[in-house]
């Protein structure tokens, strides 16, 4: 078996679930890094050191800034030269897209988003879910490389051996662009809830903090925005604390308290934390296929028959304007910070 | 502008999904529009209320996928095909999108393709892309916001560390997040327009197309294990107190 695992990032900032991948390919044979961009010194040392045996590497200005069509005839033309029988990528919005156009290239198929790959006989088998995890399937590739993007946190994370070096094989660029990056911008709050250990999430109730006086000369949606940004600085506390990611329902999403990134759900991130903290969330089916297999669930809500209970272990009924804080300083006493 | 928008037609997301004798049942559940789909219908007809032009609404479905289209012509699609051909029931992604990309091609003078961004039932999101490759033309994933200038399209790319803007030149693919803005109702006039709708149907043999061979087939479907679902409410005298008790809860678990 011979694998590639593309190790994706932006920027030269890695994305973790790469060296997963890098740690299921190993488990399976000998394994190469293959990474694009532009300056990826520290990425080519980070991969060997992360076990790759191998990296291929196309570092060129003209991959600065990943592109859909170049990055995808790069892989697509560097699988055909070296044949591999099957490329790892972490699941994230550039591979799917790269994963998808360069399997066109080569004739086969990729297996999205898949938390389990194994060999059954001569064929590898995926498991990955279907139906918003409400149902998972086993599903093969007849293709060659057989492709597959990984789920975060699905697989183990191998340790860096700071002994293991090499020199990366260069890789042809194919310059094909279609596209141009005009900008970028940083969100607020930068989030990458695929990755996080441990995620609390604000729903609508974050903003219905009644002891809170708005500053004057708020119109009553201002206020409503205003209450909303000190009940999730509340949220981003306890995040802290633990060392986690900061959440939020889709109602808290349009009602326009937090940007879209964070959102849990069906149409945001589906996420798989070690522990969920929902607050003040009332547990939409749109919002629990987000979370349902998340490690624990915690809910806070003060309205006892809130769905979100059905799917927690622990449960507050209570206001997670006290509840919140309260926790905050409790993990600070226990966790010794 | 002639903008295609691609749906497809899903059991609605309140379904109880099972497997039964490997297949998946939703019981009596409604087979409604794919919800990401209706972002898609929804980008296009802002970009035809901008531009001027036709929004087709397109989908590779059953007969009964009719109803899908019918939600798109009722939120203001101007019209609506349905591709079905029995030879198409066990499609992969790359399969369906080449079978889109052979009716845009058939449709002609096409200027904007728009996904949504993955469908509920498989949830692969990769058709978009693969449909941009086959056609040739640029893929911008991921677009919360759409703007139309001089035969070129920028996009506002959401994606895990913020918004990138891309642009490219005209016919383009389009996939849309949710940021592009909540999908219109249907009015009473759309609905009554949509529920008169002639949709042709094409056929694999009208797109001059073979039927494709899947690379990725399904092996087994397995319910997901059972999760216990009992919950333990912590009470206490104070906030404190309950705060205190829930630490040690969460502390005894060893999740952190």
């Amino acid at each position: 078996m011979k694998t590639f695992v593309y190790i994706d990032h932006f920027k030269g900032e890695m994305q973790p679930a790469s060296w997963e991948a890098l740690g299921l390919g190993k488990s399976l044979g000998p394994v190469s890094a293959v990474v694009f961009g532009s300056g990826l010194d520290e990425i080519i040392k980070s991969a060997f050191e992360y076990g790759a045996d191998e990296v291929f590497a196309a570092d060129d200005p003209s991959l600065a800034d990943y592109r859909a069509e170049p990055y995808a005839s790069t892989l697509a033309a560097l699988a055909s030269s070296q044949s591999p029988d099957l490329i790892l990528f972490p699941t994230t919005a550039r591979t799917r897209e790269l994963a998808a156009m360069a399997a066109v290239d080569l004739n086969t198929g990729v297996l999205t988003d898949i938390s389990g790959l194994e060999a059954e006989g001569d064929q590898l088998v995926a498991t990955r879910p279907i139906y918003e995890g409400k149902l998972l399937e086993k599903t093969v590739c007849s293709g060659k490389p057989i492709m597959a993007t990984i789920r975060a946190r699905a697989f183990p994370k191998p340790e860096p051996d700071g002994s293991r070096s090499g020199i990366a094989t260069k890789v042809e660029v194919k310059a094909d662009a279609l596209t141009t990056v005009e900008g970028y911008s940083a969100s607020e709050s930068a989030v990458n809830l695929g990755d996080a250990g441990v995620i609390v999430s604000g729903g609508r109730g974050v903003s219905n903090n009644p002891t809170l006086q708005p500053p004057d000369g708020m119109d009553e949606k201002q206020a409503e925005l205003w209450r909303a940004q000190q009940g999730f600085a509340l949220i981003t506390e306890l995040a802290n604390v633990l060392g986690g990611a900061v959440g939020a329902s889709r109602a808290a999403v349009d009602a326009g308290y937090i940007p879209y990134s964070h959102q849990v759900g069906q149409t945001g991130k589906v996420v798989t934390p070690d522990l969920y903290i929902a607050c003040g969330i009332s547990g939409a089916v749109q919002h629990l296929v987000g979370m349902r297999n998340a490690k624990l669930v915690v809910a806070i809500n003060k309205d006892a028959d809130a769905p979100i209970f059905k799917q927690a272990r622990y449960g507050v009924v209570g206001d997670l304007f006290q509840i919140v804080p309260a926790l905050t300083e409790a993990f600070k006493k226990k966790l010794g910070k | 502008m002639k903008i295609i928008a691609c749906i497809k037609q899903v059991p609605d997301s309140e379904a109880k999904v099972k497997a039964e004798d490997g297949k998946v049942s939703w019981g009596d559940a409604p087979l409604v529009i794919n919800p990401f789909d209706e972002y898609a219908v929804e980008g296009a007809l802002q970009q035809r209320e901008a531009q001027g032009g036709t929004v087709t609404a397109l989908c590779i479905g059953p007969e009964s996928a009719k109803e899908a289209l019918k939600h798109a012509l009722a939120m203001g699609a101007d019209d609506a095909i349905l591709i079905s051909d029995t030879a198409l029931s066990e499609i992969d992604t790359a399969g369906a999108a080449r079978v889109l990309a052979a009716a845009i091609q058939k449709i002609g003078g096409v200027d904007m393709v728009v996904f949504g961004r993955q469908t509920l039932d498989n949830g692969a999101g990769l058709t978009p892309a693969q449909a941009a490759r086959i056609l040739g033309w640029p893929m911008l994933g991921l677009a919360g916001q759409i703007k139309i200038q001089d035969g070129s399209v920028t996009v506002d790319r959401v994606i895990e560390e913020g918004r990138q803007t891309v642009s490219a030149k005209l016919p383009a693919v389009v996939s849309v997040v949710q940021s592009i803005g909540e999908p219109r109702y249907p009015s009473f006039m759309g609905i009554r327009k949509a529920s008169k709708a002639t949709i042709p149907v094409w056929s694999l043999a009208d797109l001059g197309a073979a039927a494709p061979e899947a690379v990725v087939r399904r092996t087994e479907l397995m319910s997901p294990p059972p999760q216990d679902t009992t919950i333990e409410i912590i009470t206490g005298d104070s906030p404190a107190e309950i705060a205190d008790k829930l630490v040690d809860k969460i502390l005894a678990e060893k999740v952190l």
